[in-house]
């Protein structure tokens, strides 16, 4: 378990670790490192070169945008993002999910870019991105483009980002009155990956009616995937039997994979108990809020 | 007297663990070290016919590459290291292991050969340069399918996979059943698993040619035996090998095996080179280089009288041995006796087969078959419980043995070859006190009908069991006085963390009147102390305790004669204390432990003969036979049942150890071995597939419970000593791993009462409770499945409808340009006839060195309509294999492909890839498929868009 010959760039600034990346094809970025260096240490991963984010300040903090959301630098570690009061007021989806991501020691050391970007199906934050309507900001020396997050997780480990690009920030956008979401999972143990998990985002109008409803789901699919039956809700008021179909229906659509953890008919009974959870919790906060 | 034994005394080795001080065997580090790289069998079952290690002997930085054939003589199969007990008829056949695989490989993990290079790192690269040329053969997996008349060999001198058969008995369980008033028969599975010890094994030898003395530094819970066998095994008088097993990691019973292949290589590997060389094992070759333990599959059967008594047991059961068995039968007769527990079962029968299968080695882990046999009793009680109405803690109650009824002889045979004879216990207390710190009667009465109403399912279990401990046969101690006061003990035994720097020294401070930081212990190094066994068994304060207490005894013994002497007064009046022996009468006319040391050992003038010099004694102690701990342990579960999931809320233990030596250590061992339990119960299970691949090695996959799964453990005692040691103790260290199985099938089952649910078999998955709570029906109780039959790791099955006719489809299918343009990561494809050759690069996310050679060959070809592809690929991270079938009928508007493909999985992809495996094939065999659409498309048939893959 050591990993092949590999040569170690640090980048100073986000310029430097672009110019990096463009001078390197074969060099992977490396962020926090706690699914590419296991993987490098299976050799799993033999990657000719690593550029190291670390040094480059630039990437990372967490600060108000003017259109009232917030902007999470990639580079910002779990941990920050955990114990931030503009997430916990702005974000509050992203803040009950941290916990479960994997352990402390874990999270001071893994960011919230490198987990967008490695994109594993079970993992957390991408669930949340989509429940949130996320939107993140890719570079390359090219320029910069943003991309809607439910459009970037195209398949098992894979995104929008194009060679040579790199994930720079997260912008979530402003969160409306009545609003009030829910993150819940099923792991085998305290921070391992989830069997299967569903964060709920659910936005009340003046009636108490349903005006927005978002529903990820992680771990059921080769990518954390937004329930499209989530949209029936719309316009509805927030009853238990139009949620009870809603995550019946969220639950029919899925083909989940199976693993030596939880079959397929295992992750889909999760999946809809979860999204069935989460949603009414939601819609809870969301009356009381 | 007794003044410290009995104490909870912090720990003297303790300041050195926890500030990173203490000596492993991965901080020696030595001038001109070299560093050692096992390569592995990636094959369950093969036939080795060649190892080529040219290309790797030319990587700079390697010193030295063997296979078997380059050990020349000292290549040998291994010993016996338990031969079975005194059973009559008894059937054991040996096959013992080999240092380095010759001719056949038996478990993936098997090492076969070995490169010495300047680092790890180099180590390491230069394995993916050896070429090993191997035949896989069908493997054997499962316990059943081993013994079918037609399964694969394993040893082909054995004329079929039976490892043994024994069969033990007292009384006549068919004249039992035959006046039952009630006979209850399951079949039950209990699985097993790592000992996951927090340091992996490890071994630094280093030959000093000057002085012919070869020095190890081992892992091992056994280095005086370790020592004697590698002496002869390298040729040297037993003085000039040195073995060292410093601070131990965790030992928990793998490292009492013996004679690992790494144990016998390496040290011979640095008296050939002539530097030192050290191996640590990594995890990954953790989880199939070091030895385990797992399953069994019993058919059980209990006779009961109408009031609950136990009339008698039948259990039929099979034993996973693994690939060779060096380490006896411990486990199954530990199954087999402990399966009768605290209960008084006058006829009893017990026939085990053990069953080679192509896994690595089964030997004991911290409970050593106890929990199997357990499970077993504890099941067949709460049935009887349940079916002929009695409370559960009442029937176990009634059939406990007597207070009055000790030694209880259970006429059978034990695995220390002695009869299985209860020396003490008193079982009711500790019932009582188990039932009262859980509230058993309020929770029954008030507790779980609220919650129910509630619509919550609570769930309390109860279960009890007796732990043979203690066993012999023998161990040592020398105590010495220094002339500066200071007391030095040093014992065979090694130490893996159990406290044996605190505990002795207790036993000897208590005899010598001094402070138990003035004793300083030395264990598991052969040049302190050359007599021994080892560390196993529970036995540990047991035995070298007793010897411990024997030596210091002595030593006392001799202070007091000697004071006794110079004073001129009879022995009888003189004391010991506060670092002095003194004159009882008068304190102040006495002398200090270290000036008697240096009257005991004068340099000139005369003494009377025979006196042996120095304040010293070495003794040891041998027990007549084990002596039986016992305990009773409650939990109080919550069960959610739309998710399986399984919370314990309260977890109580109480324990009889006869006399605590410490109690603060008492309870850490409990509280580790309850920890060890629930991991067996809930969270850990080696999962092979059919094809002998483990698919979970590593701990992303395996799952140790962490502090945050762990309870807080409430413990109760209670104290009956032993009669057959001085110190009145029995063995802790397994305890509390032994029945938790047990008793979270009886809580999860009573939290689910009225389901139908019905536990017979751990550990128990929460998706594999889920399977359980959703297929069962209020009558009758759920067939249970064998919980490891898990088939091929790569399972593809589906059905796929193109535009066009069978005969375009089947060209297509067939065409190499198109494979390779289908086919993704397909960066060269050519066909030979039948034969296709190819290079495939699967990177996905992570995964960078995916490049595979990939040979086709089709077969069974009915033009238009059927062909079949046997697939070999090969690359750095392993191997696939298989057949894939496919067939092509006319749907009306166009084609019909049916596919199936079983495929093996090997290396590392299948060892810690297994959570992807699923939907990389789903992914890759959707995106083939659809561009075979686009393609044919292309080709000018009209397609329908009905394609899709199931």
């Amino acid at each position: 378990m050591k990993p092949a010959t590999f040569i170690y760039h640090r980048a100073s600034s986000l310029d430097d670790a672009l110019a990096l990346l463009a001078e390197h094809p074969d060099a992977k970025p490396l962020a926090g490192g706690p699914s590419l260096i296991p993987a490098m240490n299976f050799r799993l991963s033999q990657p000719a070169a690593l550029v190291d984010l670390n040094a480059a300040g630039d990437l990372s903090g967490i600060s108000q945008s003017p259109g009232g959301g917030i902007r999470i630098g990639a580079m910002t570690r779990h941990a920050a993002v955990e114990r931030s009061d503009l997430v916990r007021d702005f974000a509050p989806l992203l803040r009950e999910a941290m916990p479960h991501v994997a352990h402390p020691q874990i999270r001071n050391r893994g960011t919230i870019g490198g987990s967008i970007a490695h994109a594993d199906p079970s993992a957390e934050v991408p669930g949340v991105m989509l429940a949130l309507d996320a939107t993140f900001v890719a570079r390359s020396r090219g320029g910069e483009r943003r991309i809607a997050a439910r459009d970037f997780f195209t398949g098992l480990f894979a995104t929008a980002l194009e060679p040579g690009e790199l994930l720079v920030a997260v912008e979530l956008p402003a969160r409306a009155p009545r609003s009030g979401s829910a993150f819940l999972e099923v792991a085998r143990r305290h921070g391992d990956f989830a069997l299967a998990g569903a964060a709920a985002d659910v936005t009340l109008d003046a009636r108490g009616h349903i005006a927005r409803a978002r529903l990820a789901l992680i771990s059921v699919a080769d990518r954390p995937i937004l329930a499209a039956a989530a949209d029936a809700l719309v316009g509805r008021e927030p009853a238990e039997d139009a949620i009870r179909s809603v995550a019946e229906a969220a639950r029919d659509a899925l083909d989940p994979p199976a693993d030596i953890h939880a079959d397929a008919r295992y992750r889909r009974q999760l999946a809809e108990v979860l999204a069935r959870r989460a949603l009414t919790q939601a819609v809870r906060r969301a009356s009381a809020g | 007297m007794t003044r410290l034994v009995g104490q909870p005394v912090k720990r003297n080795e303790d300041a050195r663990l926890l500030t990173g001080r203490a000596q492993f065997v991965d901080d020696v580090h030595l001038p001109g070290m070299l560093h050692a790289a096992f390569l592995r069998s990636e094959h369950a079952h093969a036939r080795l016919r060649a190892v080529d290690l040219s290309r790797a002997r030319q990587r700079p930085g390697v010193i030295a590459a063997f296979a078997a054939d380059d050990l020349g003589d000292y290549w040998a199969p291994g010993p016996l290291l338990v031969p079975p007990p005194p059973i009559p008829d008894l059937v054991f056949r040996h096959a013992p292991q080999v240092p380095l695989a010759r001719g056949k490989l038996r478990y993936v993990g098997e090492p076969i050969a070995v490169v010495i290079a300047e680092s790890r790192y180099v180590a390491e690269d230069a394995l993916a340069d050896i070429i090993v040329d191997a035949e896989p053969l069908p493997a054997v997996v499962q316990l059943e399918a081993a013994l079918a008349p037609d399964a694969p060999r394993i040893h082909e001198q054995l004329d079929s996979n039976v490892a043994a058969h024994a069969l033990q008995t007292t009384g006549s369980y068919a004249k039992a059943r035959a006046k039952a008033h009630r006979v209850i028969k399951r079949r039950f599975h209990y699985d097993r698993g790592a000992s996951a010890a927090i340091e992996n094994r490890g071994v630094v030898a280093a030959w000093d040619a000057s002085a012919e003395e070869m020095t190890i530094w081992d892992t091992t819970q056994a280095p005086i035996p370790i020592r004697n066998g590698l002496a002869a095994m390298l040729g040297l008088p037993e003085s000039q090998v040195r073995v060292i097993a410093p601070f131990v990691g965790g030992g928990f019973g793998p490292k009492i095996m013996m004679f690992y292949p790494e144990e016998v290589v390496i040290p011979w590997a640095a008296r050939a080179i002539g530097r030192p060389v050290k191996w640590i094992e990594d995890r990954r070759e953790n989880f199939t280089a070091t030895t385990q333990e797992r399953s069994q599959i019993h058919d059980a059967e209990i006779a009961l009288a109408k009031d609950g008594r136990i009339l008698g047991v039948h259990d039929v059961f099979l034993h996973d041995t693994g690939a060779y068995d060096p380490y006896g039968l411990t486990v199954p007769i530990n199954s087999q006796c402990t399966l009768l527990g605290p209960y008084k079962v006058p006829n009893y029968s017990s026939e085990f087969t053990a069953v080679f299968t192509n896994t690595p080695i089964v030997t004991p882990v911290r409970g050593a078959g106890r929990q199997h046999g357990v499970f077993v009793m504890e099941r067949l009680l709460d049935l009887a419980a349940r079916e002929l109405g009695i409370d559960r803690l009442e029937i176990r109650r009634r059939n406990f043995i007597r207070p009055g009824e000790f030694p209880y002889d259970h006429k059978i045979i034990f695995q220390d070859f002695k009869p299985l004879v209860y020396d003490s216990g008193n079982y009711e207390p500790a019932l009582a006190k188990a039932s009262a710190l859980i509230g058993y009667d309020r929770f029954v009465r008030e507790e779980q009908p609220r919650a129910r109403s509630e619509g919550r399912q609570l769930g309390i279990g109860v279960v009890a069991y007796v732990e043979g401990t203690g066993i012999g046969p023998y161990e040592g101690a020398r105590v010495t006085v220094e002339p500066s006061g200071r007391v030095r003990l040093a014992t065979g035994v090694g130490t893996q963390g159990q406290g044996h720097f605190t505990s002795f020294a207790q036993i000897v401070a208590d005899q010598l009147g001094v402070g138990p930081d003035e004793v300083h212990v030395v264990t598991g190094d052969t040049r302190t102390f050359s007599w021994g066994t080892g560390t196993f068994a529970s036995r540990g304060a047991v035995v070298a305790g007793s010897a411990c207490h024997a030596a210091a005894a002595a030593v006392r013994e001799k202070a007091i004669a000697k004071t006794a002497e110079l004073l001129g007064v009879k022995p009888k009046h003189v004391s010991i204390g506060g670092g002095r022996v003194y004159l009882e009468r008068d304190p102040s006319k006495g002398f200090t432990l270290g000036e008697l040391a240096q009257k005991a050992n004068p340099l000139r003038g005369g003494v009377t003969p025979g006196t042996e010099p120095g304040l010293e004694a070495t003794k040891y102690f041998g027990p007549e036979r084990g002596s039986t701990a016992n305990g009773v342990h409650a939990m109080i579960v919550e069960v959610d049942r739309e998710t399986a999931q399984v919370e314990i809320k309260r977890y109580v233990v109480v324990h009889d150890c006869g006399t605590q030596l410490n109690p603060m250590i008492v309870e850490g061992q409990i509280h580790g071995g309850v920890a060890f339990g629930i991991g067996n119960a809930f969270y850990e299970q080696l999962v092979f597939d059919d094809g002998g691949q483990l698919l979970n090695a590593s701990f992303m996959d395996y799952l140790l419970p962490t502090a945050l799964d762990v309870p807080a453990i409430e413990l109760g005692h209670v104290e009956t000593p032993s009669p057959l040691n001085p110190l009145g103790t029995k063995g802790v260290g397994e305890a509390g791993a032994i029945p938790t199985g047990a008793l979270f099938a009886q809580a999860v089952e009573n939290a689910l009462a009225g389901t139908g649910v019905e536990i017979t078999e751990i550990p128990l998955s929460p998706s594999r409770l889920f399977t359980l709570i959703a297929d069962s029906r209020r009558v009758g109780p759920v067939p249970a499945a064998a919980p490891s039959a898990r088939g091929r790791a790569l399972c593809l099955e589906g059905t796929y409808d193109f535009g066009g006719s069978p005969g375009d489809v089947y060209a297509l299918l067939l065409d190499p340009r198109v494979l390779a343009s289908v086919m993704p990561g397909t960066k060269r494809l050519d066909r030979n006839g039948d034969r296709y050759d190819g290079v495939l690069d699967v990177g996905i996310g992570p995964v960078s060195a995916a490049e595979f050679a990939l040979e086709v060959v089709v077969a069974d070809q009915i033009v238009g309509e059927q062909y079949a592809m046997r697939i070999e690929a090969r690359g750095k991270l392993g191997f696939v294999s298989g057949t894939a079938r496919v067939r092509l009928a006319s749907n009306g508007a166009g084609t019909r492909m049916s596919y199936s493909a079983e495929l093996q999985v090997g290396g590392t992809i299948a060892a810690v890839g297994q959570r992807m495996l699923d939907s990389v094939s789903k992914a890759m065999s959707a995106q083939a498929l659809k561009a075979l659409e686009r393609s044919l498309r292309a080709r000018g048939a009209a397609s329908t868009p009905t394609g899709a893959a199931s």
